[in-house]
């Protein structure tokens, strides 16, 4: 069968559906996802991207879909970073988390809904994102990151984002990251506040950003975490993946973003 | 000795983020010695050291013995680490 062919029938103002694409896999035996990679290289744009317009060109989708980011931690922050990815074309996503959902959990956590309580969430992201983009392959691992680990946990991976909630995980990711050449986004939330920065292989800039503090957690302890101060910074953190993964300035090379959702600012600070 | 022009203050904006402010203040002008450093400050304030994480001054990341000068803005913030 003439894949190209098929797609060149199929499409329509340079866009092509998903029962199209499905119906195409189905009768070549090849996943939607490797058919979705056939179009865009044909310049054909699924029509579940149509809406990425300008931003994310044919090439740029076809990358995103080419390439796997890991999610480390999937509550507050990596819940929506999860969905973000998914619905952008990141086609494999690794999540990482050893928890289950609790109910103090529903405040915030994107996945934790009724019936997911008890769930693993990494289990709950999955099932997620088969429903919002099954072309995604999601590797759902209901464990620990450990820096013993990082390399079969993170593999793959162009980018990994740091979306855990304890100060000596996210050091032993950074340094982990370090180790493997890997580029880091950063991301942590207390209360009304939050920070972001991205960690090159090569630089120490997590460890720069917490070099007074001795404690595993920072002030979040007690001020906690609303609903959408995970959301804010979550969503940022989806943007700099994007751009790391299509190999564009993060902009937040070596410096931090302050942002006070009391004051409505945002602040950079440049770490040297 | 008499003619000794040199400022014997300064005056420096300080910016304190999250639970630094409680009980504090969110922006003020201190005035401050000459020579006075973020530690300085920290102590006036009566912010123990090991609740600073973070420290900017100048638009730049910072130590603890930097010393500030006139004019300048030091923003300190406190260990952000929730997910």
């Amino acid at each position: 069968m003439d894949i190209r062919n098929e797609l060149r029938k199929a499409a329509r103002e340079g866009c092509i559906r998903t029962a199209d694409i499905e119906r195409i896999a189905s009768s070549a035996g090849l996943a939607t996802a490797s058919v979705e990679r056939s179009a865009l290289e044909a310049g054909i744009v699924p029509e579940r991207y149509r809406r990425n317009g300008s931003t994310i060109s044919p090439e740029q989708q076809l990358r995103l879909l080419s390439s796997t980011a890991a999610v480390v931690g999937c509550g507050g922050l990596g819940g929506y970073v999860v969905e973000e990815l998914a619905r952008l074309g990141v086609g494999r996503l690794i999540a990482i988390d050893p928890d289950v959902f609790e109910e103090h959990n529903l405040n915030r956590q994107l996945y934790a809904v009724g019936e997911s309580l008890g769930k693993p969430k990494v289990e709950a992201a999955a099932a997620r994102i088969a429903m919002v983009n099954p072309s995604v392959s999601m590797v759902p691992l209901y464990e620990r990151f450990t820096s013993d680990s990082a390399k079969r946990q993170l593999s793959g991976s162009v980018v990994v984002v740091d979306a855990l909630d304890s100060v000596s995980a996210r050091r032993e990711l950074a340094a982990s990251c370090s180790a493997l050449g890997l580029p880091l986004v950063h991301g942590s939330i207390a209360g009304w506040f939050g920070q972001l920065t991205v960690q090159y292989p090569g630089e120490s800039t997590i460890d720069s950003l917490y070099a007074g503090f001795g404690g595993d957690k920072g002030v979040e302890a007690r001020l906690g975490n609303p609903s959408f101060t995970p959301a804010v910074v979550a969503s940022l953190q989806a943007a700099l993946a994007c751009k790391l993964i299509l190999g564009m300035e993060s902009g937040l090379r070596r410096r931090v973003l302050m942002i006070d959702l009391l004051a409505m600012s945002f602040e950079t600070i440049s770490m040297g | 000795m008499g003619d000794r022009k040199m400022k014997s203050t300064i005056n420096v904006t300080v910016k304190l983020f999250a639970t630094l402010r409680e009980g504090r203040f969110d922006i003020r002008s201190m005035e401050l010695a000459d020579g006075a450093t973020v530690a300085d400050v920290v102590s006036l304030l009566g912010i123990a050291e090991e609740e600073v994480a973070l420290i900017m001054a100048d638009h730049r990341h910072r130590e603890m013995d930097y010393a500030l000068a006139d004019r300048m803005t030091l923003a300190l913030f406190p260990p952000v680490g929730g997910g």
